[in-house]
């Protein structure tokens, strides 16, 4: 392979198109979009990290997402400046991760999903019922977005360049996180706990970091909403919001970079699409869950490329584990 | 003194639905190992329905027994056809379940409408009895009168009947259960329709004292996993003990800090968790 090889070239081109976008896009409405989807896919990315790569699922991770984009916007209320506050409610997010973590690492496997669960509904009780802190179900208005260096980011392709720098700070982080040895050492415990832990590895402590770092990316992504929208209120942290970006990381393909970020176009474009016609969101997020789990469990950027070579295999009159062979390759 | 009286009658009615809701809660995950985010929605979808039939002018008891029913069948179907492809396999069951719920959720929303629906207690219900110059609401002692009831029956099912040595072989090890010809897959059928009737059953009794409404399924569903963590899984008595302590927790948590009732409730799992990680009555799997 050359030193520019195919797989550059496509990075190359995907950056160019992610840097030109509001230039080629036009119209503010898909800018805003496009800003969508990248703070969607930081919170994928984080939630990847728990899912993919340290096999914890979470169903409470809508919770710390929350937790940042409440926090900073209470103390913007209190008059705090931009900076203190998104300071500040990083630092709470990640507090909160901690105790997060210690109590649901009580568990693993299918006692850590419901432990979460059980948390981001109490984290939901409170947005939601604990009116005299949250302002219940009206939520938190925040007045203005920031305007870092005298930039101003109130306008939609300002605030898309904004959100793409902080997207692709994560995506290099998790990229890192990923291939260094600590990330090695977490797919370990991921694997075979019990082994990692005779080698000498402290499966708790790798975990429980692990958990920090993707609470905090959670925040930083629950921040960007909250300044996207300049509101925020219970309807975040429901048990909706967690279990959809749980399926923009298996959507996507958990345990890949990139995979929960297209997951995260995927969902996001799917919801507009389908609230411009109809109110039935949840009944059809519903439905893709149970077509997705029965149909394409390895996720559906993987399992559409194994369906589509079954099928033209199938049309070439070639046999099926030809083909499965071939997707287990192609990897 | 009275209010505290009211509050602990309330508390024991409630801590008798949350027994409906997790004891069948408990059967499917603590037994079956079936991570079942539907069991909010069995609560819902059962009250549902049994508010409907009682708007038919059914007789409440033919309208919770025919709401029972129902539900016991579309669990049966929704294990036979869909949870039973991913036996073993708990990250896609919660995923199915989930959606699951979603479904089911959106499509009472279709059907019943965001109003709540509120049936009036039936009419040879309603009323108090006097015991010792106190007043008791009678519909509150049904509820818990009902549950008592459920609580024997099963303890009696699953310790001291064939059909639930069975089931007990069937949990502990599959294989060799259905080589000395136990039909473990029949059986578990049965038994998650046996969790998703007790749920459905549990809504119409909690219909007429919570009343119906969207967002019940996942107001529900933590509160039986809570139950359950609490109590330890697989254990009757724990959820028997579990229900009645949230019960408590929630109507007094409610009358003296409303603001925190719902975070009230979480905190003695949380301490559960920390201290006894296994649940009050759990045993330590090895």
């Amino acid at each position: 392979m050359s030193r520019l090889g195919p797989r550059t070239g496509a990075w190359l081109l995907a950056m160019l198109l992610l840097a030109t976008l509001p230039a080629w896009i036009g119209n503010s409405y898909y800018v805003n979009i496009a800003s969508q989807i990248l703070i969607w896919a930081v919170l994928a990315l984080a939630l990847n990290l728990l899912v993919g790569y340290a096999g914890l699922t979470s169903l409470g991770h809508a919770g710390l997402f929350a937790i940042g984009g409440y926090a900073a916007a209470m103390l913007l209320g209190a008059g705090y400046g931009h900076l203190v506050a998104a300071v500040l409610a990083l630092l709470v997010t990640l507090m909160a991760s901690a105790v997060f973590a210690v109590l649901a690492l009580r568990a693993t496997g299918i006692g850590f999903l419901m432990i979460t669960l059980a948390m981001g509904q109490i984290l939901w009780g409170i947005a939601y019922r604990w009116a005299s802190l949250t302002n219940g179900d009206n939520g938190i208005t925040v007045a203005s977005r920031p305007a870092p260096f005298g930039l101003s980011l109130s306008q939609a392709p300002a605030f898309y360049y904004a959100t793409l720098i902080v997207f692709l700070l994560a995506l290099a982080s998790m990229a890192v996180f990923v291939r260094s040895p600590f990330g090695a050492s977490l797919t370990g415990t991921r694997d075979q706990a019990r082994r990692m832990t005779a080698l000498g590895y402290n499966v708790w402590l790798i975990r429980f970091l692990t958990i920090l770092c993707s609470g905090f990316w959670s925040g930083v992504a629950g921040l960007l909403f909250l300044y996207y929208n300049q509101f925020i209120s219970p309807q975040v942290v429901a048990l909706t919001t967690s279990a959809e970006a749980l399926l923009m990381v298996i959507s996507g393909g958990s345990g890949t970079l990139l995979g929960p970020i297209f997951g995260a176009a995927i969902v996001v474009v799917m919801k507009n699409v389908v609230s411009a016609y109809i109110e039935r969101w949840n009944l059809v997020l519903g439905v893709i869950f149970i077509l997705i789990i029965s149909f394409m469990p390895e996720g559906l950027v993987p399992g559409s490329v194994r369906l589509w070579r079954s099928g033209w295999h199938a049309l070439r009159g070639k046999s099926a584990p030809v083909s499965a062979a071939g997707s287990e390759a192609s990897r | 003194m009275s209010l505290w009286l009211t509050l602990a009658v309330n508390s024991i009615a409630l801590g008798g639905l949350l027994f409906l809701l997790s004891s069948g809660f408990s059967l499917i995950f603590g037994l079956m190992r079936i991570p079942n985010l539907l069991h909010g929605s069995f609560f819902m979808l059962g009250a549902y329905l049994g508010v409907t039939l009682l708007a038919r002018g059914y007789n409440f008891w033919l309208a919770a027994l025919g709401s029972t029913a129902m539900m016991a069948v579309i669990g049966g179907l929704i294990e036979r056809f869909l949870l039973r492809r991913l036996a073993g396999d708990p990250l896609p069951q919660v995923l199915l379940t989930l959606g699951g719920a979603f479904i089911i959720g959106d499509v009472c929303l279709m059907l019943w409408t965001g109003d709540p629906w509120q049936p009036g207690t039936p009419d040879h219900l309603r009323g108090v009895v006097a015991v010792a110059g106190l007043y008791f609401p009678i519909y509150r002692l049904v509820i818990v009168a009902a549950a008592l009831v459920v609580a024997v029956a099963l303890w009696l099912l699953v310790d001291w009947t064939r059909l639930g040595a069975k089931i007990r072989a069937g949990v502990d090890d599959q294989a060799i259960a259905r080589v000395v010809g136990i039909k473990v897959s029949q059986l578990f059928t049965l038994v998650f329709a046996l969790g998703a009737a007790l749920a459905g059953f549990g809504g119409v009794m909690g219909a007429p004292y919570l009343s119906v409404y969207p967002g019940l399924d996942f107001e529900m569903l933590p509160l039986a996993l809570i139950v359950v963590i609490l109590g330890g899984t697989g254990s009757l008595l724990g959820a028997l003990v579990g229900s009645f302590l949230i019960g408590f927790l929630y109507n007094f948590g409610q009358a003296m800090l409303p603001d925190l009732a719902y975070v009230i409730l979480f905190l003695p799992m949380l301490v559960i968790l920390v201290l006894r990680p296994q649940g009050l009555f759990g045993k330590v799997v090895s």
